[in-house]
């Protein structure tokens, strides 16, 4: 049992779950990016409709809720267990030169994790659940898609949610700054050659993430 | 030079502890900071205290003994260096200095400063070792191997077991030192052949006694006082993922 | 003179050990179950021994004075392993090896022994390797050798800067394997207290829990003294602070003879000492005089600037510096043995030509091997220690030469063994520093981790077996014994004792000055005037320190101030067995530097038709002055001669 569920068999999982959740990331910005490129919304509504309909989608649909299921609840175990470690903590707190976004991943992860309900309540459950979003209606014609690129506008033409989605993309980005080469260490590809640049490619992924997604709000607020 | 001492003072493993604040006068700058220490004690026997216990030994930076935990460093705020070669030049006359017992759920207190590592021997003695007995080896010169190999074994084999990682680590993990050892042997094909027993042994040694979970903060690479690299631990991760997929 | 009976067995000196070994008793393996080993110490000797032992089958007990049997002091040891393997292919041999030993002890240590020590040293190499020790290696792939003091040819194998280290956490490594396996009992933070003499035979020993103040009793059917040696008693050496002699010293007075006390080694390359609160000093690997060039000034006026700090050393011309050990010792240059560069050293500063603001420190200088052979590689050779003594010193060795002076190192004396490492009382046997050992009046650099393994690996485990033989039938010991009760009283009597002095002086204030007095008189130069002030200031300090004392603190729990006391009252009674025995030897032979016998070029004159003996003292109670025994020397394989390192 120990061994199934040792602390190295958690951190690889964990790894693997952030590199699976990564990837979704890019993903799901390409198809947000498409809202600023077409102005009729047709692109990014039919890529929403493909999404929400496809048959393997949906199968893959369950394997990313089980990806983010593993990394949150593992996430919040490891973290208790290391409380566990250290029941009394020090007067003056250790400030030893260590990667900084990294003292604070569960501080983060639990803002992100916030985000994500709010993010499922906004468009997930609406679509899923609610069957609250208008039809989307392409040069007078009803589709019979459902018009998400307009929930998506609506809702970054809202002063306080485009401040708090920039706020919680930025807490993404630090999230994953530090995620990045970290699930690189623990599956154990740590290399002399390699490594640097692999941490820059993580400082590169972050920042072109956090902006790429902060981008959209602020051309939508600003332009339509 | 004069000091502000703050020490955790605490009489026994499961006595409440608190700080006491001991003035020092007259310090050089050339002593080392257990010197200091020595100078302290030194006054509080003369006074009928209780002299501040605190491990040391061989006062070179090698036997791994002496620890402290010096204004929120492991080994006090130099790099590469073990308490008792910190030296005093490093504070500024007049500082308040405060000292601290490693904390670490696994490492429990005895007394005021000195904590009990004993941790550490159970994890090298579930499988820190090649399991070869005394004689009947080949010539030492019938494994040759690669310097380079050799080198980077000597780097991990550096550790001195002092557990300033699992003090400097916010989760109190004791990933650096297992990996430490868990790589001298991976590297080397004296150690290769119970590689897989033995990094499954440690870890779950590891584990079992409580330390926390490394979450790549780097802190123990920053502390180490023998500079041994976080790549010893992405390659215990390698070891124990083939080890678990083999 | 009964019982001093070295054992060495008949035959030629090549064949003496595989002769033992061939007829020696064993233990059958189930039988050996039966049987309780006590280890106290786990150095190399004691680590190495206890896990051996325990391989073979054999129940071993293992205290240790640290939190872990990591910690022992053989860890601090730098430079290297001597072995005889020849791998450089440089001419070296066992012989050679053990003739370099020999003469390197100024032809005071026994023949038989130090053969076997040079014929197992490969053995040892081989053994480490195979445990995963990573010693430095070529780019082919094989052990990398560098050359050592006393020695013509390279023969020691090395792990950086750090080979005790790496050869302790093997034997660490073994022990731990053993402890796993269940058949090591392994007890931390205990010190010995006394020995238990059972019918004359050692059977068991008094421990203090170190955590507790509990005394603790165990029993045994043979104990094991690995428990390093007394440099302490200087107050100032290299020694770890815990390091002490009480171990061999209790052994000493329940009946084992104390074999040569007066050798000690002095080791030339240590940091100078810098303040009176200085609590020890530290070393500088003897390798770094393979490329270092030790000097100090020519003019004395030199000298005094740079002792006033006006001068910098880098200002001084090289015309105007002494390279004295180049210029005495044309052969042997900068590698000469520990003693006679200690004394060399001494020698300068005496004259006034010593550095430092003390006036007590030399210069080792990189300066030449930097331009020779480049920052990089010295960089690589001796990173490290460059590095610990910037932090150490303030000063950065690539640009100003660094300062040495000699230090209390090692102590050639100890319990006096006998071929089979056992004492005079049956069943203690006695390993690694502890016993008076195979280095005779001086020891060679990278001996000591030689003799520490060799002792625990390749000698112990059949010395031992061969006594325990006829042991099988006796039980496991009940340590409720009236001798357990015995000792158990002498030992919680002199606790109660030293409480009851309730004086007003600290311990480290009597130890400091019994340092002192040792220093002074029973250091690197004796005469006879001095040592028997020694002697008699040492009885004055003893006195007083039973007046005056203070030990704070309880009797039980931990009480770190009581430890240093207990270990200071053995102190204050070695050292002067010290003097007596630096006293009784009217020649200067290694370590031991008589000023009265000396060459007229202040070479050390040895008095081979007197003093070619190991001195052996028998305790006569606390009244008694100690009888001398003597065991003599004979040497029929070599040749015994002056020690000549001007001329190879």
């Amino acid at each position: 049992m120990s061994v199934m569920y040792s602390s190295i068999t958690k951190k690889i999982w964990m790894s693997l779950m952030g590199l699976f959740l990564m990837i979704f990331l890019v993903v799901h910005l390409g198809i947000n990016l498409l809202l600023l490129f077409d102005s009729t919304r047709e692109l990014y509504n039919v890529v929403a409709h493909f999404m929400g309909t496809n048959p393997v989608i949906q199968i893959f649909q369950w394997v990313l809720f089980l990806g983010f299921a593993i990394h949150i609840v593992l996430g919040v175990l490891l973290q208790i267990q290391n409380w566990i470690a250290r029941p009394k903590g020090y007067k003056v707190k250790a400030t030893s030169e260590d990667s900084f976004f990294s003292k604070y991943m569960i501080h983060t992860g639990i803002i992100i994790f916030v985000f994500l309900g709010i993010h499922f309540l906004n468009f997930f459950f609406r679509v899923k659940i609610f069957h609250d979003i208008p039809d989307f209606i392409l040069d007078g014609v009803n589709t019979g898609m459902e018009d998400m690129g307009i929930v998506v506008i609506e809702l970054f033409k809202i002063p306080g949610y485009v401040v708090g989605y920039i706020i919680a993309l930025l807490i993404l980005g630090f999230h994953l700054d530090h995620a990045f080469q970290s699930a690189f260490q623990s599956l154990g590809l740590n290399h002399e050659k390699y490594t640097p640049f692999i941490k820059g490619l993580g400082h590169i992924y972050s920042i072109v993430i956090s902006l790429g997604y902060i981008v959209i709000p602020l051309v939508i607020y600003f332009t339509k | 030079m004069d000091l502000k001492l703050k020490i955790w003072r605490q009489a026994g493993p499961d006595a409440e502890g608190k700080f006491v604040h001991y003035p020092v006068h007259n310090i050089s700058q050339d002593a080392s900071f257990l010197e200091m220490m020595d100078i302290l004690n030194e006054e509080l026997v003369a006074n009928g205290e209780e002299p501040v216990a605190f491990d040391h030994d061989c006062r070179e930076g090698i036997c791994g003994m002496c620890s402290l935990f010096i204004n929120g460093y492991p080994h006090g705020p130099d790099d590469s260096i073990t308490t008792c070669q910190l030296h005093m030049r490093k504070f500024k006359d007049g500082e308040t200095i405060v000292i601290e017992p490693w904390r670490a759920k696994p490492f429990p207190i005895i007394k005021d400063l000195m904590v009990d590592r004993s941790a550490f021997d159970e994890i090298i003695q579930a499988g820190g070792y090649v399991s070869i007995n005394t004689g009947g080896v080949p010539d030492a010169n019938a494994i040759p191997i690669k310097k380079e190999h050799a080198d980077l074994a000597m780097d991990a084999a550096a550790c001195i077991g002092c557990g300033a990682c699992v003090a400097a680590c916010k989760n109190a993990s004791a990933m650096l030192f297992v990996s430490a050892k868990v790589s001298q042997f991976a590297l080397l094909p004296q150690g290769k052949i119970e590689a897989k027993l033995r990094v499954e042994n440690m870890v779950a040694k590891m584990d079992d006694l409580g330390f926390g979970n490394c979450t790549n903060t780097y802190a123990c690479e920053a502390e180490c006082p023998k500079d041994i690299s976080i790549a010893n631990i992405a390659r215990m991760n390698r070891e124990f993922l083939v080890a678990k997929l083999s | 003179m009964t019982k001093l009976d070295s054992k060495i067995p008949a035959g030629p000196l090549a064949e003496k050990w595989t002769n033992y070994k061939a007829h020696q008793n064993l233990v059958n393996p189930a039988n050996k179950r039966k049987i309780d080993v006590i280890v106290v110490g786990t150095g190399l000797a004691g680590g190495s021994a206890a896990a051996s032992l325990s391989e073979l089958g054999f129940n071993v007990k293992v205290f240790c004075i640290q939190d872990s049997p990591r910690r022992a002091h053989s860890i601090a040891a730098q430079g290297g392993i001597n072995a005889a393997k020849n791998y450089p292919n440089d001419g070296d041999s066992v012989y050679r090896l053990f003739y370099d030993t020999v003469k390197g002890g100024d032809y005071r240590a026994r023949e038989a022994n130090v053969y076997r020590l040079a014929e197992v040293s490969n053995n040892i190499i081989d053994q480490c390797v195979a445990q995963g020790v990573p010693f430095a290696r070529e780019y082919g792939g094989l052990l990398d050798n560098r050359s050592f003091g006393g020695a013509l040819v390279s023969r020691t194998f090395y792990a950086r800067g750090q080979t005790g280290q790496q050869l302790l956490l093997g034997a660490y490594s073994a022990l731990s394997k053993e402890i796993n396996k269940g058949s090591v009992e392994m007890f931390t933070r205990r010190e010995m207290m006394d020995i238990v003499i059972m019918d004359g035979k050692a059977r068991g020993i008094i421990v203090r829990n170190l955590v507790t103040g509990e005394l603790e009793r165990h029993g045994a059917h043979a104990v094991l003294l690995a428990t390093g040696g007394y440099g302490n008693v200087f107050f100032l050496s290299t020694n770890a602070m815990t390091s002490n002699g009480s171990a061999a010293w209790k052994a000493y007075k329940r009946g084992a003879y104390f074999g040569d006390p007066s050798f000690v080694q002095i080791h030339p390359t240590c940091i100078p000492v810098h303040g009176d609160y200085q609590s020890k000093l530290t070393l500088m690997s003897e390798s770094l005089r393979n490329d270092g060039r030790i000097w100090v000034p020519k003019k004395k006026e030199d000298a005094e600037l740079i002792q006033q700090g006006k001068l910098s050393p880098v200002k001084i011309p090289e015309e105007d510096r002494d390279y004295y050990l180049e210029r005495r010792y044309p052969a042997f240059g900068n590698l000469v043995p520990r003693d006679v560069a200690s004394r060399a050293a001494k020698e300068r500063c005496d004259a006034g030509h010593g550095v430092g603001n003390t006036g007590l420190a030399v210069y080792l200088d990189f300066k030449d091997a930097i331009n020779r052979l480049g920052k990089n590689v010295i960089e690589a050779r001796y990173g490290n220690l460059f590095q610990m003594y910037e932090k150490i010193v303030d000063e950065n060795p690539y640009e100003t030469p660094m300062m040495i002076y000699p230090a209390i190192h090692y102590t050639m004396g100890g319990i006096w063994v006998d071929y089979e490492l056992q004492s005079t009382i049956p069943g203690l046997f006695v390993g690694g520093e502890a016993n008076f050992s195979d280095h005779g009046a001086n020891r060679l650099g990278a001996s000591a981790l030689m003799q520490g393994l060799s002792d625990g690996y390749f000698v112990l485990p059949y010395t031992m077996q061969n006594y325990l033989a006829d042991q099988i039938n006796i039980p496991h010991f009940d340590t409720n014994t009236p001798e357990f009760n015995q000792t158990a009283n002498d030992v919680q009597g002199t606790i109660d004792k030293l409480f009851a002095v309730n004086g007003s002086k600290t311990v480290d204030s009597f130890h400091k000055r019994l340092g002192l007095i040792m220093w002074d008189h029973v250091g690197m130069a004796r005469n006879k005037e001095g040592l028997e002030k020694a002697i008699s200031e040492i009885k004055e300090l003893r006195k007083e320190f039973w007046e005056n004392v203070s030990v704070p603190g309880e009797k039980t729990g931990m009480n770190v101030e009581l430890e240093k006391a207990l270990r200071v009252v053995d102190f204050l009674e070695l050292g002067e067995l010290m003097a007596r025995d630096a006293l009784d030897r009217n020649e200067s032979c290694g370590g031991h530097f008589r000023e009265e016998y000396k060459t007229p070029e202040g070479e050390a004159m040895r008095d081979d038709s007197k003093y070619m003996y190991v001195s052996a003292w028998e305790y006569k109670g606390a009244d008694n002055e100690p009888q001398l025994h003597k065991e003599p020397l004979i040497y029929e394989n070599i040749e015994v001669k002056q020690r000549n390192y001007k001329t190879a």
